[in-house]
């Protein structure tokens, strides 16, 4: 008998696509739509609640008044202005780092240092973001090893622990393998016929990669860009630990409201911001063809 | 053979090789300093942090929550995603282009507001943050690990095998067990070691919606905030960084394309 129902069930299936794929995502759907899409959902909602300021309690309705906060205090729009500069020059410094690796790695390397060269950014990619922050604190402090090796070297100190430079430096490595890896596959899809014709058409090597290897490999570098801008914006970890005084990011502001203060409210309608940024930068990367290189 | 160009090039790999790696040989060597506080040069060496810290409650209460968290956040990734690899596998219709971009939404957004989605979501129905609420942000952001890995590898595959398997009197259910998974199961196999390594690290998303609790990056993040029992702060960092390595490499072995590995 209970062959019967299953064979009835596939024939179905098979005679009916959009059901037997309606099956298969019900379920991934259904968590995406009540858990995910939901939350974002709440997120937009109760950035318009606002919060009683004797009791603590979340009051419901519709009221401007965090957004009117965040427009109306200047400190707000520095946070916002650093957060989002810090990401770009993060990107920026990454997508630069990484094309001398990416290039070397899938074009001038062997298949055996080819293999060891991606071990070699698999791990530091999949390994510890903590634990490579903390690094980053024990090299860049005060009697740090960077001050040490200076000394060593009879260079003075340099103050770069605790500052905007440090974040810089630091989620510049933190993110470096995000960019690598779908750089790497992008130039690796550029046909080796293209770059000889490049050449038998008489360009050099710098012009071909301007004018043949760079575009080509855009759509790799856009998708990298997704990650290293998306990581740096949504961070509070490493301003907080490697950062110090006066260099919050908007998630620090956000983490301090829904922590101490217990303002979700208004912790929301900042959340909005990076949301807002967010949705401009992937509708961008849309454009340049960064989803197929994700 | 070699041109001045390619030199540059190596010289430039090797650099940001080094960038890459001195702050990991630093956490190793810090792992085994006897000073009580952080500092550079290190006065001497010492094993006795490493019994400290496994003795110590605290730490050993995370890492179970840690691990506890990331079991059944993996299990849950696996099933979502690979149902999701499956369906999309199968579509042709704009439809495909939908679930693959809301799939990787929660790692593409900003970790801060996909924490801050959660938190205000379960403020809303007033739910108290608990192992629940860890488990289910995690799981959200780990289906797109398994699911990236599991469709590429559906993408090599032709779609005859299973009709064959069906043309033979198979029904879909015993296509699946019998064709479909042996197929995918090292993709699902990489793709769950990674979820498990994602889950056991987050640390962004975790912070709003674990509450009072501690998962082990939520107690490293605390001990390095308040500059208490850094020392114990080494070893930990230390032994995560050394048992993470081993589930990469696995993961990277299983899938065998080695371009496929992103988040």
């Amino acid at each position: 008998m209970k062959r019967t129902w299953r064979a009835a069930l596939s024939a179905f299936g098979w005679r009916h696509e959009g059901a037997a794929n309606a099956a298969l995502l019900g379920l991934p759907a259904v968590w995406f739509l009540a858990l995910y899409l939901a939350a974002i959902g709440a997120l937009l909602v109760t950035a318009f609640w606002t919060v009683d300021d004797l009791s603590g309690n979340l009051i419901p309705g519709f009221s401007f008044s965090n957004f009117q906060q965040l427009l109306g205090d200047p400190i707000y729009r520095t946070i916002a202005v650093r957060t989002i500069f810090i990401a770009a020059a993060v990107t920026v410094t990454d997508a630069v780092l990484a094309w001398p690796f990416a290039y070397a790695m899938v074009r001038l390397a062997g298949p055996k240092l080819r293999a060891v060269l991606m071990a070699l950014v698999l791990v530091p990619l999949w390994s510890s973001y903590l634990a490579r922050v903390y690094a980053w604190r024990l090299i860049l402090a005060h009697d740090g090893v960077l001050n040490w090796a200076l000394n060593a070297l009879g260079l003075p100190d340099m103050q770069i622990g605790y500052s905007n430079w440090a974040m810089w430096i630091v989620f510049s490595y933190l993110w470096l393998p995000f960019m690598i890896l779908p750089l790497a596959a992008a130039v690796e899809r550029i046909p080796p016929s293209l770059l000889e014709a490049s050449a038998d058409l008489g360009e050099r090597g710098m012009a071909t990669f301007r004018r043949v290897i760079l575009p080509m490999a855009l759509p790799g570098m856009v998708a990298g860009a997704i990650f290293t801008f998306s990581l740096t914006l949504g961070d509070f970890v490493t301003p907080m630990l490697v950062g110090g005084k006066g260099s919050d990011f908007i998630g620090n502001v956000v983490y301090a409201n829904v922590g101490v203060t217990n303002n979700i409210p208004f912790a929301a309608a900042y959340a909005v911001l990076p949301l807002g940024v967010m949705a401009v930068f992937l509708l961008l990367a849309r454009k340049l063809g960064a989803f197929d290189a994700l | 053979m070699h041109s001045r160009g390619e030199w540059l090039i190596w010289a430039a790999v090797a650099a940001i090789l080094a960038f890459l790696f001195i702050p990991v040989v630093i956490i190793v060597v810090y792992a085994f300093s006897a000073a009580p506080i952080p500092a550079w040069p290190l006065t001497g060496f010492a094993l006795h942090w490493f019994a400290d810290t496994w003795n110590d409650d605290e730490v050993r209460e995370a890492l179970i929550l840690s691990l506890k968290v990331a079991a059944l956040a993996t299990c849950m990734a696996v099933v979502l995603g690979t149902l999701a690899a499956m369906a999309v596998a199968r579509m042709r219709s704009v439809g495909k282009e939908v679930v693959s971009f809301v799939v990787v939404l929660p790692i593409a957004l900003p970790g801060i507001l996909t924490g801050m989605a959660l938190a205000s979501y379960f403020a809303f129905w007033g739910l108290n943050l608990s192992y629940w609420t860890i488990v289910a942000g995690h799981a959200t952001f780990c289906v797109v690990i398994v699911y990236n890995n599991v469709i590429a590898r559906l993408r090599r595959l032709p779609r005859s095998l299973a009709e064959a398997s069906a043309d033979l009197g198979a029904d879909a259910f015993l296509t699946f067990r019998r064709v479909m998974l042996p197929m995918m199961a090292s993709a699902i196999g990489a793709g769950a070691l990674l979820a498990f390594a994602l889950s056991f690290d987050e640390v962004i998303v975790t912070t709003f919606t674990a509450g009072a609790q501690n998962t082990l990056p939520l107690w490293i993040f605390g001990a390095i905030r308040l500059g208490q029992k850094l020392p114990e702060v080494n070893v930990v960092v230390f032994a995560i960084i050394l048992f993470t390595a081993v589930p990469v490499l696995l993961a990277q072995r299983l899938i065998g394309d080695s371009g496929r590995v992103a988040r």
